[in-house]
């Protein structure tokens, strides 16, 4: 029965983390491209594993608030500039489409990888991946088997890939400032929520707080729209 | 250059206020261990960004 638990328990807590990863790996690559998406997956899968098989169990050591920290600021500075400019799209303050910056990117892509792809996906699987092994580390030793635990969290990766694979197609087919929109959103709830955590602060109920982050964020941003949209006042 | 150019429009984008006052709000959240401060310094610095966009 503690066995099933333990499978359960680990397959549980690794299928939040991943859901997260997943989550910023969707964003990158229908906002930058796929390549240099799943190329920042491939890199931080490697460095996953170098440092997992160099540091084995003494992987605790690894300051992961350090780390939520640099990459939580990172994540929200990005974010904020995406949702800023999707907020102005949105409000009819900014062109919807800007062809010279899309000829521009669409030149540097075409030359080598995007550059903000690669790197968002990397440091957002680079951190939950971390976090998955601390699970079957921390599961696993505390009730005597560190296979079982890796066992759970093996078939939550497994079962969060295949759900990405899924939803990737259909995802690409949303209006392009929608996506946008969507996109700065998400980036600027994980980037709150692992920044806060990254310096210290405690969110009430740990993880179970971020879709209150994305919520609160959400309607601020519709909020800011909305405010930007109201025609203003001509006086004679 | 270049390689500098190109991380200050990567990281900073085009608000520094925006980077900045992240920093800022992170050095204060680290001081005070609160949660709720990010939240509401992202509110306040994404509309002074958007005011300053309109203007």
């Amino acid at each position: 029965m503690s066995a099933v638990f333990l499978v359960l328990s680990a397959f549980l807590a690794s299928a939040v983390e991943m859901v997260e990863a997943l989550t910023i790996v969707l964003a990158s690559g229908i906002a930058r491209g796929w390549r240099s998406s799943l190329t920042g997956v491939g890199a931080a899968v490697v460095v996953l594993a170098v440092v997992v098989a160099a540091l084995g169990p003494a992987l605790t050591v690894v300051p992961i608030d350090t780390l939520r920290l640099v990459v939580g600021a990172f994540l929200l500075v990005f974010g904020l500039q995406w949702l800023r400019k999707a907020i102005l799209r949105a409000a009819g303050l900014k062109a919807l489409h800007d062809e010279d910056a899309i000829y521009a990117e669409t030149i540097a892509e075409a030359r080598s990888l995007d550059a903000s792809g690669f790197l968002l996906s990397f440091k957002g699987v680079l951190l939950e991946g971390l976090e998955v092994a601390f699970i079957v580390l921390t599961f696993g030793s505390t009730q005597g088997s560190i296979p079982l635990a890796a066992a759970g969290a093996a078939a939550a990766v497994v079962l969060v890939t295949v759900v990405g694979v899924a939803v990737r197609a259909p995802l690409g087919r949303v209006p392009e400032n929608a996506m946008k929109f969507a996109v700065g959103v998400m980036l600027t709830t994980f980037g709150i929520f692992w920044s806060a955590e990254g310096a210290g602060a405690h969110w009430p109920g740990s993880d179970a707080s971020l879709p209150g982050v994305l919520v609160f964020v959400v309607a601020v941003s519709f909020a800011l729209v909305r405010l930007l949209r109201t025609p203003r006042v001509v006086t004679a | 250059m270049r390689f500098l150019r190109f991380w200050w429009e990567f990281v900073v984008g085009d608000d520094w206020v925006v980077a900045a006052g992240v920093v800022v709000a992170l050095v204060v959240t680290a001081l005070l261990q609160v949660w709720w401060l990010m939240p509401i310094a992202v509110v306040a610095l994404l509309y002074l960004s958007l005011r300053r966009a309109r203007a």
